[in-house]
């Protein structure tokens, strides 16, 4: 019973110790350092919700900016002073001109936003697979920076929102990193979750399995999408401007880094991954600005990604979680876990069951 | 009205070129391994750099540095493939895919590291920009340049691939690789040749861009490479003749779809065409002239 | 002629040829039968250098008194032009080219040209239907013809030993015959013969000597006459009771 307990600290305990530092950096750190981890805390929320959809189904998304974007905007939108709202979109309709809303419920809002346009695109670009899907999820990336620079009325087009209340510190932050962490790492250890590591394996004997194809890719990339939608509200609010190409190519890139370097499937490899890319583009940032070497961060990293993909192509933790978390859990779902995939060294789950 | 739509024809005609040239190089490269090279724009951007240095440092003939773009090119393709996806061969095609990603994104970046973001203007010698006037429509000489030597190289591409040992070694090996080397053919050199041929084209494509729009940037090659492969995809992926027939539609599509309809709905030109991409892809995945193929 | 010895290969992580050795000799057609995944086709494509044998040796000697060679480490694109041609289960032809691009295709590394040109009347004597169908696309063809042609193709390198995949799969019986009566005329003519058959009963009957595979190992060899003799081979794979 030693493992029971040990599992029923365990979380606790690490999400006390979370809020002891987050205390402790807010009380001692300066501004700057502190929108940092900020960013940090979002890039985890990033990536790993990103993780369920790419890591956890196989599905190769590079569209996770744009439900970021969406659920930026439309928290954006819900928070702004009514004032502003005056000054800087005169042609929105009266009813959202009058809606100033808390933080709470606009990220809310913002990630339902973009679970619904997860659910609309998802339910025709899902047929699609490996590469094309990459391909249809970059063009829909690019569809929705279009749209949101001719929306004028509602985003001030290309010139985009700026003057956001500062909302976002870092409780908020933590906070929702540790819901996304949470319900994700319930998923992967849930019957949904192991639906969705066997389509990763193999398609068609998860769909012999019963298990229902179409369902748990859209779960899977809705999922995703809700939580790529609070992080978008989150990022609005902490830069306090939006602008239609701050949701890039190049961010897509560097989540997909995230994963890859992590290991898909693999949690805590995102969130690990997450804080180590943020860490080396924000120490890189300063150099880049005092060499006048712009550019310098992403071409490291994507040296350092064409490494990883060379010499280690499962990633740091390829699908599994360490053993250092995991061993707790072991224990007590003993059974689950070697009948999982995600256990079994290779992740080849499926495959060895037949 | 007619002389408008005249001039909007020949305005997707040039457009329609250069999408074609750069299509081929995806198409080819993918026929043969199975891998969306993202990269590929960028070599349209190298080629346009590379075609700036040679105007700026001396009095190369034109068609001379023309070559000299082409061979460029092809040597910056024949380096990717050498560098970054050999060695991954036989890997899951997303790695494939996110390698590719990672070199696009690698050589943008390296362009605003060596040459700074700052667009610049790109020269091209006066004869090439006389102005003739055909009827209602005009054109500058390098527009006409523009077609008359994209045509030119895809026609020597397509004779090269179907009446050529070469060509048919090509072939074959698109076809499988594994047997195409039961025949004696050297699948490394297949596919470094699909590579040099495919790169050297967008290449030249990045010099007819410069010519064509006058200023240059190190981010230039990666929409309308993005593009290019909606091109390829349209006309079926791994048929070159399908990304020819799939460069020219686009380059009509889209600028018909700018000139014609109300110019509210310009600024949804890159929409339109991604969502032409999304719908071909879930209706028509083998594109107008591809092969029914098995994944 | 060729000797594999104690050939040891993986298929990705599989472990598929657990020390196999056989002997092919000048003028002969030997045949390899066994059950499916006992390792025949791994057996002729670790031959032709497709697959790489991670133990073992492979040695080939084009002519009766020319020097032998080895070839375990050498890339299938070399392996042809040293006289072993494999014609691959499954056909396998270049369904995109045209018949005669596909006999062309078989010749890509030789250079005599006169002697190609022969090569092709002769092929198209052994198969006259492809003659007859020679501009039409490989795909067009009917699976019978198909075979024909991959055998034809690999005969248009002028291999010394041809390494043959199921050549009777899903084929016709009557065709299955007319196939092995070309075997026979093609063995006549001075190309040895290394033959890997679900078809026992037929394969035995043409081969002069034979071994049987199980599960990466050869278990049985003799001449085809012993083998289709032999009780074990009779019950599992003759269909005797």
């Amino acid at each position: 019973m030693m493992g029971w307990n040990r599992l029923r600290w365990f979380f606790p305990m690490l999400i006390l110790a979370g809020a002891i530092l987050v205390f402790v950096l807010r009380s001692t750190m300066n501004d700057y350092v502190l929108s940092i981890v900020c960013f940090t805390g979002i890039n985890i929320i990033l990536a790993v919700s990103l993780n369920v959809t790419n890591g956890f189904t196989g599905l190769f998304s590079l569209g996770h900016p744009a439900f970021m974007a969406v659920g930026g905007y439309v928290a954006a939108i819900l928070t702004f002073p009514v004032a502003r709202k005056a000054m800087l979109l005169p042609a929105l309709p009266a009813w959202l001109a009058a809606q100033q809303w808390s933080l709470l419920p606009a990220l809310i809002l913002g990630g339902l936003g973009a679970t619904f346009a997860a659910f609309r695109v998802g339910f025709s670009v899902l047929r699609l697979k490996g590469h094309y899907l990459a391909v249809a999820t970059l063009g829909f990336l690019i569809i929705l920076q279009v749209l949101i620079t001719n929306l004028e009325s509602y985003t001030r087009g290309p010139l985009g929102l700026n003057g956001l209340p500062m909302l976002t510190n870092l409780w908020w932050v933590y906070v929702w990193a540790v819901i996304t962490i949470y319900v994700c790492w319930k998923v992967k250890h849930s019957s949904l979750g192991r639906s969705m590591l066997a389509i990763r394996e193999n398609e068609i004997a998860a769909e012999c399995l019963g298990i229902p194809l179409a369902r748990t890719r859209i779960m899977s990339f809705a999922l995703g999408a809700f939580f790529a939608g609070v992080a978008g509200g989150l990022w609005a609010h902490l830069v306090t401007a939006i602008t239609p190409t701050t949701f890039s190519v190049i961010m897509a890139f560097n989540l997909v880094v995230m994963v890859v370097v992590g290991g898909s499937g693999s949690i805590t490899g995102a969130a690990f991954a997450a804080v180590m890319l943020t860490v080396v583009v924000e120490v890189l940032r300063p150099l880049e600005e005092s060499l006048e070497a712009y550019g310098i961060s992403e071409v490291i990293v994507a040296i350092g990604l064409l490494l990883i993909l060379l010499y280690r192509p499962q990633g740091l933790f390829g699908s599994q979680e360490p053993a250092f978390v995991v061993r707790q859990r072991q224990r007590v779902s003993g059974e689950v876990g070697r009948a999982s995939s995600y256990q079994n060294g290779k992740g080849g789950g499926i495959k060895s069951i037949f | 009205m007619g002389g408008y739509i005249a001039q909007q024809l020949v305005n997707g005609l040039i457009l329609g070129s250069m999408y074609a040239l750069v299509a081929i190089g995806f198409t080819m490269i993918y026929g043969i391994i199975r891998l969306i090279n993202f990269a590929h724009g960028d070599i349209v951007m190298i080629g346009a750099f590379v075609t700036l240095g040679l105007v700026i440092s001396g009095k190369i003939p034109f068609p001379v540095i023309m070559i000299l773009v082409f061979i460029a090119g092809a040597l910056m393709g024949i380096l990717i493939e050498r560098a970054a996806f050999r060695p991954m061969r036989g890997a899951p095609q997303v790695t494939g895919f996110i390698t590719s990603l990672a070199i696009a994104i690698l050589l943008q970046n390296l362009g605003i590291l060596l040459l700074t973001a700052q667009p610049r203007n790109f020269f091209c010698p006066d004869y090439l920009q006389t102005i003739f006037n055909f009827g209602p429509v005009s054109l500058r000489a390098i527009d006409f340049s523009i077609v008359v030597i994209a045509v030119v190289l895809m026609v020597f591409l397509v004779l090269l691939v179907r009446f050529t040992r070469l060509g048919m070694a090509m072939r074959a090996t698109a076809e499988n690789l594994n047997v195409a080397r039961l025949m004696g053919i050297n699948i490394n050199r297949t596919i470094m040749l699909a590579f040099a041929i495919g790169s050297g084209l967008a290449g030249v494509a990045g010099m007819m861009w410069g010519g064509k729009y006058g200023q240059i940037d190190p981010l230039l090659g990666f929409v309308p490479g993005l593009k290019a492969f909606v091109a390829a995809v349209i006309g079926g992926i791994g048929s070159i003749p399908g990304a020819m027939l799939g460069g020219y539609l686009l380059g009509f599509g889209e600028v018909l779809f700018v000139g014609l309809l109300p110019p509210i709905y310009s600024s949804y030109r890159d929409a339109f065409v991604f969502t032409t991409l999304i719908l071909i892809l879930l209706v028509l995945p083998t594109g107008l002239l591809g092969r029914k193929t098995e994944e | 002629m060729l000797e594999v010895r104690d050939s040891h290969a993986y298929i990705g992580q599989t472990y598929v040829l657990k020390g196999v050795s056989l002997e092919v000799r000048h003028g002969e057609i030997v045949a390899l039968i066994g059950a499916n995944g006992a390792g025949k086709t791994t057996t002729l494509s670790t031959i032709s250098g497709l697959t790489r044998s991670r133990r073992g040796k492979i040695l080939f000697r084009t002519d009766p008194d020319g020097t032998q060679r080895d070839i375990t480490r050498a890339p299938a694109e070399e392996i042809v032009g040293m006289g072993i041609s494999h014609c691959p289960e499954g056909r396998q032809v270049f369904s995109d080219l045209s018949v005669w691009e596909n006999l062309l295709i078989g010749a890509y590394l030789r250079k005599d040209k006169q002697a190609i040109q022969s090569d092709l009347r002769w092929v198209c004597e052994l198969f006259p239907i492809l003659g007859d169908r020679r501009r039409q696309s490989a795909g067009s063809l009917s699976g019978g013809e198909q075979m024909m042609l991959a055998i034809g193709r690999a005969l248009m390198s002028r291999p010394r030993l041809l390494l043959l995949d199921e050549p009777s799969l899903g084929l016709a019986p009557i065709l299955v015959e007319v196939i092995f009566e070309m075997l026979e005329q093609i063995n006549a003519q001075g190309t040895t013969i290394l033959l890997v058959e679900q078809n026992a009963r037929m394969a035995l009957e043409l081969a002069q000597r034979a071994y049987v595979m199980e599960t990466g190992r050869v278990t049985l060899s003799g001449t085809g006459r012993e083998l289709a003799e032999n009780e074990e081979v009779r019950k599992a794979y003759l269909g005797a009771t």
